[in-house]
């Protein structure tokens, strides 16, 4: 078996990874997508009040609504209907916006086509054609307290995503602490881009062998943690 | 005390003209005021900007996408100008890629306070939104508190195409949940608002002062969706 047809981990487990990161109270907004796996996690850890934020400005909501319980006024920000929870809140998207100008998120969680050693990352364009989609994602980026990226390692085609300098417009620079991929947890610090937790069986020098930025391994290197049973 | 009732769509957008500027509020399907659209859709006014969060989405529902597809837009100024995922090739995204129509795409908070900013007369603003990218190329940047700004500038119109859940007949006007969204801040910027409501137009006095999401003063216009009118 080469290195790259090794098992790799799952997208509930890069998302589930991350999640563990949030602190109770945390106000948290996930990106559409894959990033909102991670609200599936917080099932196992019920005594972490996590207060989630959507850039069309409910603060507060809770899990997908069930079939037959939709509420057709309230969406999240993938437009999915989700459950009102006690305590939640309404702003228009000004006033959502300026929530997170004023550095009041404490993460972000998105997805990502690329990410560069120094925390730049690219998720609004491909060069395939005119335009890109942006959203919100350069306001959160540039404004909340902490940015995660959860991401493929890897291309279709096996090319790095993980890289020295974006390729692609980026989104914004330096803002990047944590990314999840389905090979490992990075760390963007200041000495660099350190490889915290590793999935099982893969070693440091497989994952730099997927990898265009230069890994720093952590000392106390570990498999990748994951939920709870 | 002008009548703001209108009995019927049409009526309500009739003065709309070639070479205006619209705003057309929504978020995730919810908020967007589908029976107006159809009825500048029927007037058939050309050359007009539109400023949305998106350019349309691929279903069959009434949106800013069915005035691009009948060639009525020559401008979006938006959030988004290419798909989300690749597959999801829209009316605006194939003319947009042939040259047939332009676009100004911008983030989507700087796009809801471009609009407060013309709502609330306000010159311009300094926000960290799209500071070292491509996007703030050109751009006024000034450093404020050791801290890098972009200059943008308010973004009016002439015409907003609103839904509420309830107004009276003021133009008092309530929205419900995640209906609000751009509603607001497109009400408040436009010259002319006009509102198709949900739920009742009510006398005046029956909605709560401290209830009013969007007073009265900004609204012109009010149009109740009749029961076979477009609701989703």
């Amino acid at each position: 078996m080469t290195t790259a047809d090794k098992p790799r981990l799952s997208r509930q487990t890069m998302c589930d990874r991350l999640a563990m990161e949030f602190q109770d109270g945390w106000i948290v907004n996930l990106g559409v997508g894959m990033p909102t796996l991670c609200s599936n996690y917080l099932e196992s850890e019920p005594d972490k009040e996590i207060i989630f934020h959507s850039e069309n400005g409910v603060i507060g909501f809770g899990p997908l609504a069930p079939a037959g319980e939709e509420d057709r006024h309230l969406v999240n920000a993938g437009g999915q209907n989700v459950v009102a929870l006690p305590g939640m809140a309404i702003v228009h998207h000004a006033d959502s916006f300026g929530i997170i100008r004023k550095g009041m998120v404490d993460v972000t969680v998105m997805g990502a086509y690329e990410v560069s050693e120094n925390g730049d990352f690219a998720n609004w364009r491909i060069p395939v054609r005119k335009g890109g989609g942006i959203g919100g994602a350069m306001d959160l980026a540039a404004c909340a307290k902490r940015v995660f990226i959860a991401m493929e390692h890897n291309q279709r085609n096996g090319a790095p995503r993980v890289l020295k300098q974006c390729t692609l417009p980026i989104t914004a620079p330096g803002v990047v602490k944590l990314l999840a991929t389905d090979l490992g947890l990075f760390e963007i610090t200041e000495d660099g881009f350190v490889l915290r937790e590793h999935a099982p069986g893969w070693s440091p020098e497989d994952i730099q062998e997927q990898t265009e930025a230069k890994l720093i391994i952590a000392d106390d290197l570990r498999e990748m943690r994951v939920r709870p049973a | 005390m002008k009548n703001k009732v209108f009995p019927d769509f049409d009526s309500a957008v009739a003065d709309m003209k070639d070479g205006m500027t619209f705003m057309s509020p929504g978020f995730g399907n919810v908020g967007l005021a589908r029976n107006l659209l159809a009825a500048v859709h029927r007037l058939g006014v050309k050359d007009l900007t539109g400023i949305s969060n998106n350019a349309g989405s691929l279903d069959d529902r009434v949106d800013v996408g069915t005035l691009i597809e009948a060639r009525q837009v020559k401008k979006m100024i938006c959030a988004f100008t290419a798909p989300t995922h690749p597959s999801q090739i829209t009316p605006f995204v194939q003319m947009y890629n042939d040259d047939e129509l332009d676009a100004e795409l911008v983030p989507q908070g700087t796009l809801a306070e471009r609009m407060r900013a013309a709502a609330a007369g306000i010159g311009a603003f300094y926000t960290p939104a799209s500071v070292g990218t491509e996007l703030a190329e050109g751009k006024e940047h000034r450093e404020i508190n050791g801290r890098t700004y972009v200059l943008e500038y308010p973004l009016p119109a002439d015409f907003a195409l609103i839904r509420a859940y309830r107004a009276d007949t003021f133009g008092n006007l309530q929205f419900r949940l995640t209906q609000r969204n751009f509603n607001p801040v497109m009400a408040m910027a436009a010259d002319i608002t006009v509102v198709e409501v949900e739920d009742s137009i009510v006398e005046p006095g029956e909605i709560d002062p401290d209830c009013v999401h969007v007073p009265g003063i900004y609204v012109d216009r009010l149009v109740k969706i009749p029961e076979d009118g477009i609701w989703d």
